[in-house]
């Protein structure tokens, strides 16, 4: 690990730290707790003093890897990275719950209950069952978990007819977890978008990314599901397939957390890496060539949209909102805050529960405010912590924009 | 995707996220253009004192900047101030005192007042936060100076003192008394300035200060606290603070980062930029210019993954100088600008060494660019290097901002100064 390059530019961003403290200023969870001194203290302070001895602050579990000290550094010092590495470092010396382990394998989840969906949603629903949950494994009692949707989305797509369109652009679907397991509906839209748009759409092999793994600090594993996803991927992306992501925070550990974080470094990843877009971006980046199609019917609703942490880690700025700016009749509020509190899965644990809920409460409280039709999100984790918090229904922007297309 | 970039997203990309590039953002998103900034990181602006230096030594102290300026601008021709007229620096003043929300600032550029600094210094100043405005010392009377235990990056026994005696060297005597008052630290054993000013927007909380403020205040005295009070609402918990203290407050900037007014002044920008439709890019950067038949016609952006060129009709140059990384110099002294690779105006590896005392003048201080009359960078032959980019900001080269106490004046009116230049083009 400690031989690949780029591995080292991070840890080393660590010497242009002038110690401004934006990246305190930014912190959401060290606003609302001080159980995390913020991301400066326990990011580029606190590394130099990490070496080969023992872990030198439990407080680094408290980030929640939302990101943002390293968006908001000026001085292009890669804290979160740092933070998330040293972190992996202390779990692995302090031990793993086997909460961990399990909440990071949404395969696992996906597998087990989707065969038992009623069964399944039924005990995710029961309060004692959730109260027994948090006493013995600490997800706590009402943290925002998804319901299975029973039927994956793969099971969907393997019964559809081949696509009829004669589109020129040829577009990977990287659908992820959530899509397959929760939220196939979502998938389903996704792709009637693309083609509706030109897009020749295949279904790569494809399996969990690894992302909630990497978050919870057990890289080993996570580097091999993400090059398990990688090797399924690659071979479209070398022909040329653009590989389209639905999962935000997904994409994003294509783009630059597996080799920032995990440090995985080979040539399949870097090409698949720059590849891959957020399915937002690849559409707004085919409006500015022309070649969007806008026959958007009438939206007459008002929505908020809130851009979550790691969509902003794509350093793409807010593209969702100029796709739904050309949607007739929808009026879109933009919520100015960085983070929804659950960050994957740090909201789910039973001692972090309350901070989540605390960073997400001015998002909560502005979605209140704007009393909204729908409340737009690229996130899955996110939408479910939204509706959590607000009672407000969330969706993704695709699914504004194929209600727009009027397709069914 | 595309390599060449399609029409364009935005009108204007700019480049940069402190004062020169909110203002410009703003004044350009507000004239309905459609306004991309790309920004590394969060602006230098947070950092700030949040108080707008037009001119405060040139070299000796300057009482009014508008009058100073005409006769410095003369004397300084490669200043950014001498493309500056006074009226467009009056112009800008009064933008910015109109786009700060309830932030509300007050004074002109016609006179400095004197702040006390956290060490208790007098510092000019033109145009400051309303709630720092009463710390003015040219009508200052007796003062309490008010910091709190758990707060280390302000010391009111060392502010009081020195306010003391460098205003007894002034010849008018301020007389100043510290007080510390206890907060509950909730445990920790220091807070910084955000976390306090954080709890200051809590009712109870700030009740409990007025209450020990009402202690130790003695009548005819005013109340210097800390610039903590209060973060999205400081003008409603200034108030509020003095009227249950029942005697005038100010705040005093703390100096050790992050600024609080710093953070107020960056945050109210940003949301009327968000609110007039602008897009902020967080956490990308500019790479190049995107040229087409020599003309520039995009900037390359770079994101998570990949280098993007991105069309746009202007762009306004905003990255600040050496200390925030628009201009750049190597192990070899060699001088670049790193967003668009343009010509930059610096002295010669064998004059950028070490100046002969530490706190002594340095070539390299006025490192940056040369502009035109309408602040397009110029090359070596005086002619801009391209039609369409404006730059603002610390990144133009010539003034030696720390010592002249310059930097928010050069800022405000070249950012303001860049967009009108565009705004007439865009007719």
């Amino acid at each position: 690990m400690t031989a690949e390059p780029e591995f080292d530019l991070i840890r080393d961003s660590l010497d242009h730290c002038v110690k401004c403290t934006i990246c305190e200023s930014a912190c959401p969870v060290a606003a609302v707790t001080p159980l995390f001194p913020g991301p400066k203290y326990v990011g580029p302070q606190a590394e130099r003093f990490r070496g080969a001895g023992p872990s030198v602050d439990a407080s680094l579990d408290y980030c929640s890897s939302c990101g943002i000290c390293t968006l908001a550094c000026p001085q292009g010092v890669h804290v979160a990275e740092i933070n998330s590495r040293a972190r992996a470092v202390m779990k692995q010396q302090k031990g793993m719950p086997l909460r961990d382990q399990l909440i990071a394998r949404p395969p696992l989840q996906g597998k087990l209950g989707t065969p038992v969906a009623p069964l399944a949603n039924f005990v995710l629903s029961n309060r004692f069952a959730r109260l027994v949950a948090e006493k013995t494994l600490g997800i706590h009692r009402n943290a925002p978990v998804p319901r299975f949707a029973g039927r994956t989305f793969r099971s969907w797509a393997r019964r559809q007819p081949a696509p009829a369109t004669t589109g020129t652009r040829r577009v990977a679907y990287f659908h992820g977890c959530s899509t397959n397991y929760f939220e196939p509906g979502l998938g389903r839209k996704a792709v009637a978008v693309l083609a509706h748009n030109g897009c020749r759409v295949v279904l790569p092999r494809q399996e969990c990314c690894g992302l909630p793994l990497q978050s919870n600090g057990i890289f080993d594993a996570a580097r091999s599901y993400v090059r398990r996803l990688v090797a399924g991927l690659v071979p479209y992306a070398r022909q040329g397939y653009t590989i389209v992501a639905t999962s935000t925070s997904c994409g994003l550990m294509l783009k630059r957390e597996a080799i920032e974080i995990l440090g995985v470094e080979d040539d399949d990843l870097r090409v698949v890496s720059g590849q891959t877009y957020d399915i937002c971006e690849f559409l707004a980046e085919l409006h500015q060539a022309g070649e969007l199609k806008t026959d958007f019917r009438p939206v007459p609703l008002t929505v908020t949209y809130h851009a979550p942490c790691q969509q902003q880690g794509h350093n793409i700025g807010k593209p969702a909102l100029d796709l739904l700016g050309l949607i007739p009749g929808l009026t879109v509020i933009e919520l100015d805050r960085t983070c929804c509190g659950i960050a994957g899965t740090y909201g789910l644990k039973r001692e972090k529960y309350d901070i989540a809920m605390q960073v997400g409460s001015g998002l909560f409280g502005d979605i209140r405010a704007a009393q909204p039709d729908l409340a737009v999100c690229d996130s899955e984790t996110c939408r479910w912590q939204i509706t959590h918090g607000t009672g407000w229904t969330s969706v993704h922007p695709v699914e504004v924009l194929y209600r727009a297309y009027g397709l069914s | 995707m595309s390599e060449q970039p399609g029409p364009a997203a935005a009108d204007v990309i700019v480049l940069g996220a402190g004062m020169a590039g909110l203002v410009a953002a703003v004044r350009l998103a507000e004239a309905g253009l459609r306004v991309v900034t790309v920004a590394k990181g969060y602006g230098s602006l947070r950092l700030a004192p949040a108080t707008i230096d037009i001119l405060g030594y040139a070299p000796g102290r300057v009482d009014s900047p508008a009058q100073a300026l005409p006769g410095f601008a003369a004397a300084h021709p490669e200043h950014p101030y001498a493309l500056i007229s006074p009226a467009v620096l009056a112009d800008s003043v009064q933008w910015l005192k109109e786009h700060v929300g309830t932030y509300a600032y007050a004074g002109d550029s016609s006179v400095n007042m004197l702040l006390p600094t956290a060490l208790g210094v007098p510092r000019p100043s033109a145009v400051v936060p309303e709630t720092m405005a009463g710390g003015d010392v040219r009508s200052l009377g007796p003062v309490l100076i008010a910091g709190f235990g758990v707060l280390k990056d302000f010391h009111p026994a060392l502010a009081a003192e020195n306010l003391q005696a460098a205003t007894a060297a002034y010849g008018r005597t301020i007389e100043a008394r510290p007080v510390l008052l206890n907060v509950p630290a909730d445990g920790q054993a220091d807070v910084g300035a955000l976390a306090l000013a954080r709890r200051f927007e809590d009712a109870a909380f700030r009740g409990g200060v007025a209450a020990e403020l009402r202690q130790a205040v003695r009548d005819e005295e005013a109340v210097g606290l800390p610039a903590v009070l209060g973060m999205d609402q400081a003008r409603s918990v200034w108030t509020e603070l003095q009227q249950a203290a029942g005697r005038p407050v100010f705040e005093i900037p703390t100096a050790v980062p992050p600024s609080v007014p710093g953070m107020r002044l960056a945050r109210a920008l940003q949301d009327r930029l968000r609110r007039a439709g602008g897009r902020v890019m967080l956490g990308a950067e500019a790479t190049g210019p995107e040229l087409r038949d020599g003309k520039l016609a995009g900037v390359r952006i770079r994101s998570a993954a990949r280098v993007t060129p991105r069309a746009c009709r202007w762009v306004v140059l905003a990255t600040g100088g050496l200390a925030s990384g628009g201009i750049e110099v190597d192990v070899s002294g060699t001088v670049s600008e790193r967003a668009l690779a343009l010509p930059v105006q610096a002295p010669g590896p064998d004059q950028a060494g070490f100046g002969p005392g530490y706190l002594g003048d340095h070539p390299m201080e006025t490192a940056g660019l040369r502009v035109d009359g309408s602040l397009r960078p110029v090359g070596p032959d005086g002619e801009p290097v391209y039609e369409n980019v404006y730059a603002a900001g610390a990144v133009i080269g010539g003034a030696r901002p720390w010592r002249e106490k310059s930097g928010d004046g050069i800022s405000l009116s070249t950012g303001y100064l860049a967009a009108e230049a565009i705004l007439k083009e865009a007719g």
